[in-house]
């Protein structure tokens, strides 16, 4: 029998999700028409179930009976004041209570269950029409992609038909141009026209057609998120040559300007793996090679980190986008070497303006905000219940980002370091562990490949999946153990293109066989191409000599996880698919990892010109400093950075908000791995977009150094540090867009090597556009530089709030003109041109002088000078420190050839490798920065006062650190 | 000496267990983490240990409710295993979802002594949504020097925990059962402000009724809290240790808690 269960609050009981619910509707235009909002937990349960057994799971299971009460089959009594909307899951989407309500129910005795699935009732009382339930439906609580309103309902769970095998074969053969392409399009293939060809001679030596499945292997294995075919591609490159008197631009749009061609082959290898191969570093353990980069941790143990971008998957479904793409990421390490454990999280956003007007959103876009509340709420639940700490991330906004969202998931593992190599033997079988294979994400790494539109929606829905922590969790647990039992000796995680790519990069050598009608299923009807190319979540495919198969089943099942054999690595060399018995897919390895066609883009760069503001020096800047630490992209992350939980596993030694009460942004995290070693890595980031539309060879510049000059501020070392690259680019089948990606390239070439750092890991997220039909819009470029270094001893940290009265505050580095793509522009409406450029000679000596005086001690609080530049940082120190300041910057010398700046650009200019420093003992510092400059700017006061004075001691901030904080967390203090 | 040994119980979704165990091994127990599948499938047995810690995390995804799953495994299949652990006078902490679960199975407060009757519970904080934050706590029984709580006996000033949990608001079921609590000090730990004052938001994280972070048994030997004590094991691990100049600190604030448990076991079993 079918049971209807409804549980909600008792009368008098708060409900908090009602309320956060309520709040929504209000600010999506309907304050003062929602009076109430009540939240109704609906289970649909079927079997042969009786009454008694209904009320033992009721009380002993689904309620709580303090606080909740339940009414069964439609009983709708009290409700009668309400509109109720009741949202459910769409069929073949996993249902995240299902697996464990189920097995609670078996746990009460009660064996008759045969499904149990959830759905959410809310009951909205208050001043609104059919239509406005309507709109909070689409715009709040429902996403079509996964969920329906369900109608008028019971809620009876429709059966799935059940599965029919036949074999499909694609004509290709006698195709011509027009015909290859519309195969590619209907078939959501993604492939052009050359490689279209490409296979069509390939089959047409064989003698005949490809099945679907092989034509899907050969799309998801050619896909530029597999095979970064514009990044190892040949690039004809044409930049415009600059003018030589001014230093980085020419200053007007020059009709006459002269190119340059070059050409480039493989931008990769020519760029970013050179450093590290040129760099040689001795700690580099596996870089670019592996499912993430290993450096060496300390004698016994290395550690493994890798950032990967869920761009697309976010844009439709935030919360499954972004909870799937930090389980995604989580599985890197997991799949690194012969598997890592995994210890820190990090999380970087891109976002639209969370308070764009509704009405002007682009036709098929979710709003920025419900993007923003999404993704955080899945990179939440999904870390949080991994057990994971999410200890360091940006958060950055740009109307740019409104069609195509940035989410950077980053993990790192750690693992003993005779662990870190793999090797496939010859006779070794296939063995699929963790979650069951369903419908998700099919067409996932060909989906996120390509440009969204406003129709992706309906058409690629099902590339969008939930994910299902726990599971990941138990495979962690289990998998960590059959590692150091040695029950296996190789491993790689299904990610983009499902087993396909798992099984298919495993076998690259050897060769694979796979019986796909053994890879265990969600529910039945999937097709064997579907089985192939599912990108269902949290599975691991390993490589087991046929002697320790059982061994290694058992310990999977020990705790609950499924582990199933379904093929063998033969060794001729091909890839064979079985579907019982059927052979479906027949093609040599070797063309379908090596017969992709060379492709050759070019690729042109030509500088933009932007309105360049005239600065009024004014003689308050007070309101300018408020307002800036109160824009988005300084103001505080608390509301995002409290959600995740940073301090499990015990290891967390410099935290994410720092100072009195966590009450400032720190620079970068410490975490201890080994809690009874002081040994410990520091995790930071660099990013900003807003340099990245003047010029991406200076962005990419500037975000290495702020990256590098964060690991320096809390004590590290940047000889130790290595980094890892993320491009997110618009459509690089554009030259413009592919000449900005050339630049930034060479910057990361020569901005690394000079600074010694080298890049262990990167990946490229490309064709970040959104486009309606007639409009497009390009995310500016985007590079994201994670840093990671290790920590000899992580008592030496250092802090970034202010510690002491009377201590002094020393500025290192030198304040430029450069305003360009600053936030304080940014606030003014204006881009600028003048972007901060980086001297890594000078910088690495002023980082490695002072990475010196924090080891001796001579530092107390320290903090790098980034975003909003001096006056940001010296606020940020200040209130998070619960101290004032004075600073005089008739003090700061300018060097010789240097013009005097206006105040403006003093306070606000984020030049680069700057930072202020408090200290104590003013001489011992001193002595310890020489050939440094290092002005000693200004001193800490016990009063909470703020004041800046300017070259000629004319008070330009006078405020207090209230006023400062106030400002700094107004912005997100509403959410 | 023989090491009292402690069983830190593993399941799904289990993830403080090995911080938890770090922290009983700092305080001088032998430790072991098992997972329930051992208990139930009677390979291993709960007997053999002197303290049961139930480590935080989400078991089984903290789906229905937050550690309602295992609670029902606990009660329905380990309840006779529970019975003799608890009546031969053994100890069992419960931190975060462990704190969820012993409420939820009915071993905390069992003020009516059945080990079954749910008599508060544990639900989404006021602010809907889970937060990781530095508390200040106290021991409400410090002036009377009568504390009833084995694991807080000896906590006189204020300490500092994380709290990090989405579902942590104490209630009470009823004002009768809320009194008692009070007047028969199982109360262990309150939130308060750095000065010992009972406050709200954000003081108070989630809203408990009466600021309540950490309740025990009639006993004293059961005991269940919020907070994570096995996070302020050391002085480095402490939210605000790079504002101090003070060398050589060890211990964390929340170190006192497991010795305290290891100590009594030291003592009377």
């Amino acid at each position: 029998m079918f049971w209807r269960v409804e549980v909600k609050e008792k009368d008098g009981f708060y409900d908090a999700l009602g309320e956060a619910v309520k709040k929504d509707i209000e600010d999506l235009g309907f304050a003062g028409k929602v009076k109430e909002v009540k939240t109704v937990q609906v289970y649909l349960l079927d079997g042969e179930l009786e009454e008694h057994h209904i009320k033992k799971i009721c009380e002993n299971l689904l309620i709580d009976p303090v606080t909740q009460s339940y009414a069964c089959n439609g009983d709708t009594s009290g409700e009668e004041d309400y509109k109720a909307l009741e949202v459910a899951y769409n069929p073949g989407v996993m249902d995240p209570v299902e697996e464990s309500a189920r097995k609670a129910v078996k746990d009460l005795g009660i064996t008759a269950l045969k499904s149990l699935k959830t759905a959410r009732k809310y009951l909205i009382r208050g001043n609104l029409s059919d239509g406005n339930i309507h709109s909070i439906a689409e715009n709040i609580l429902c996403n079509k992609v996964i969920q329906h309103v369900v109608k008028n309902g019971s809620g009876a769970m429709a059966e799935l038909p059940p599965y029919q095998f036949k074999l499909r074969y694609v004509d290709i053969l006698n195709a011509g141009e027009q015909k290859l392409k519309s195969i590619s399009k209907t078939g959501q293939l993604f492939l052009s026209i050359e490689e279209m060809r490409a296979i069509q001679r390939y089959f047409k030596s064989l003698g005949r057609n490809p099945t679907d499945c092989e034509l899907e292997t050969i799309a998801q294995t050619w896909s530029e998120h597999c095979k970064h075919k514009t990044f190892r591609g040949k690039i004809e490159y044409r930049e415009e040559i600059q003018n030589p008197k001014s230093k980085i631009q020419n200053k007007s749009k020059n009709p006459n300007s002269k190119f340059k061609t070059t050409e480039i082959d493989n931008l990769l290898k020519s760029t970013i793996m050179k450093v590290t191969k040129e760099l040689n570093k001795p700690w580099c353990v596996s870089v670019f090679h592996d499912n993430s980069g290993i450096i060496r941790f300390d004698e016994k143990n290395n550690i493994c980190f890798k950032v990967e971008t869920h761009n697309h998957p976010s844009a439709l479904e935030p919360y499954g986008g972004a909870g799937t793409g930090i389980g995604g990421v989580i599985r890197d390490p997991l799949g690194t070497g012969l598997g890592a454990k995994p210890i820190v999280n990090t999380d970087v956003f891109c976002f639209g303006h969370p308070d764009y007007p509704y009405k002007k959103l682009p036709k098929g876009v979710l709003h920025p905000k419900r993007i923003m509340k999404g993704v955080v709420g899945g990179v939440r639940d999904y870390g949080n219940r991994m057990g994971i700490p999410t200890s360091n991330g940006a958060v950055l906004f740009d109307e740019n980002f409104i069609g195509n969202p940035l989410v950077f998931c980053g993990n790192v593992g750690i693992m003993p370091k005779e662990k870190s190599f793999k090797k496939v033997c010859k006779g070794d079988l296939i063995v699929v562990v963790g979650g069951r294979t369903g419908r998700d994400g099919i067409h996932g790494a060909t989906f996120s490949s390509g440009e969204l539109t406003h129709k992706t929606k309906s058409e690629l829905g099902s590339a969008v999946q939930i994910g299902n922590p726990i599971q990941e969790k138990k495979v962690t647990d289990t998998l960590l153990q059959a590692r150091d039992k040695g029950l296996y000796s190789a491993i790689t995680d299904c990610g983009a293109g499902g087993l396909s790519s798992a099984v298919g990069e495993m076998g690259e050598e050897l060769g694979a066989e796979v019986y796909l009608e053994k890879v265990p299923l969600k529910y039945k009807g999937l097709n064997y191409d579907e089985i192939w190319i599912s990108e269902a979540q949290e599975r691991m495919v390993l490589s087991v000599s046929p002697q320790k198969a059982d061994e290694l089943i058992s310990v999977f099942e020990s705790e609950n996880v499924e582990a199933t054999i379904i093929g063998k690595f033969v060794g001729d060399g091909h890839l064979r698919l079985f579907f019982n018995g059927e052979n479906v897919c027949d093609m040599s390895m070797e063309f379908v990892h090596n017969g992709l066609p060379a492709i050759k883009r070019k690729a042109v760069w030509k500088r933009p010109v932007f309105a360049e503001p005239r600065l009024r020096a004014a003689d308050d800047l007070t309101p300018d400093l408020l307002g800036l630490l109160a824009t988005l992209n300084i103001a505080s992350k608390e509301w995002i950075i409290r959600q995740y939980d940073h301090e499990v596993q015990g290891g967390s030694v410099l935290k994410p908000l720092q100072g009195v009460n966590g009450g400032g942004p720190g620079d970068a995290c410490i975490t201890k791995p080994i809690l009874d070693s002081d040994k410990g890595i520091i995790l930071s980031c660099g990013i900003n977009p807003d340099y990245g539309k003047i010029d991406p060879y200076w962005m990419a510049a500037s975000v290495i150094d702020e990256a590098l000059r964060q690991i320096v501020s809390v004590g590290g070392d940047i000889s130790r540090a290595a980094i890892l690259d993320n491009f997110c680019w618009g459509n690089t089948n554009k030259p413009d867009r592919l000449g900005g990606l050339v630049r930034a390239s060479r910057a990361c070439y020569d901005i690394a090597k000079a600074y010694g750092v080298p890049f262990i890991s990167g990946k490229d997220s490309l064709n970040n556009e959104y486009s309606t039909g007639k409009k497009t819009i390009s995310i500016p470029p985007t590079l994201l530089i994670s840093c990671i270094a290790v920590m000899d001893d992580v008592t030496k940290a250092v802090s970034m709030d202010a510690k002491k009265t009377g201590n002094a505050l020393f500025l290192i580095g030198t304040t430029k003109d450069e305003l360009g793509g600053s936030q304080y522009y940014k606030m003014k409406g204006f881009v600028g041109n003048k972007v901060p450029t980086v001297d890594p000679v000078c910088g690495k000596k002023y980082m490695n002088a002072l990475t010196k005086a924090i080891r001796k001690g001579l530092v107390r609080s320290c903090h790098d000078c980034s975003e909003g530049g001096l006056a940001v940082a010296l606020a940020e120190m200040a209130f998070a420190g619960g101290l004032g300041m004075s600073i005089h910057l008739g003090a700061y010398k300018r060097p010789a050839k240097q013009r005097p700046l206006p105040n403006e650009s003093l306070l606000f200019s984020e030049s680069n490798t700057r930072f202020i420093v408090e200290v104590a003992d003013e001489n011992a510092f001193v002595r310890a920065m020489r050939d440094c400059p290092a002005w000693k700017v200004g001193y800490v006061r016990n009063d909470g006062a703020f004041k800046i004075f300017d070259l000629n001691e004319k008070v330009v901030v006078d405020t207090d650190i209230a006023k400062l904080k106030t400002a700094w967390q107004k912005p997100f203090a509403k959410f | 000496m023989r090491k009292p040994k402690v069983i830190v119980l593993r399941t799904a979704g289990t993830n403080c267990d090995r911080e938890t165990a770090f922290a009983f091994g700092a305080a001088g127990a032998e430790t072991e983490l098992v997972h329930i599948n051992e208990l139930t499938g009677r390979r291993k047995k709960l007997n053999d240990y002197s303290i049961l810690a139930l480590p935080g995390g989400f078991t089984y995804g903290d789906d229905v409710a937050s550690g309602k799953i295992l609670a029902n495994e606990l009660k329905f299949k380990l309840e006779e295993d529970l019975q003799k652990f608890i009546g031969d006078g053994k100890l069992i902490i419960g931190i975060c979802n462990g704190f969820q679960i012993l409420v939820k199975a009915g071993l905390l407060p069992n003020l009516a002594g059945d080990f079954q009757t749910i008599e508060a519970t544990l639900t989404l904080n006021d602010s809907n949504k889970f937060e990781d934050r530095w508390v200040y706590l106290k021991n409400p029984n410090d002036k009377i020097q009568m504390t009833k709580c084995v694991w807080t006996k000896g906590i006189n000033e204020v300490i500092r925990l994380p709290v990090a949990h989405g579902e942590g608001k104490f209630i009470p079921r009823d004002d009768r059962i809320l009194k008692t609590l009070k007047r028969d000090g199982m109360i262990a730990l309150e939130y308060t402000d750095e000065k010992g004052r009972k406050k709200g938001y954000p003081y108070n994280p989630n809203g408990s009724i009466e600021g309540i972070a950490g309740v025990c048994d009639r006993t004293g030997r059961i005991f269940g809290l919020m907070p994570h004590p096995e996070r302020h094991i050391l002085f480095h691990q402490g939210p605000e240790w790079t504002r101090t100049t003070r060398k050589n600190t060890k211990e964390g604030d929340g170190f006192t808690i497991f010795t305290n448990g290891v100590k009594f076991v030291r003592k009377h079993l």
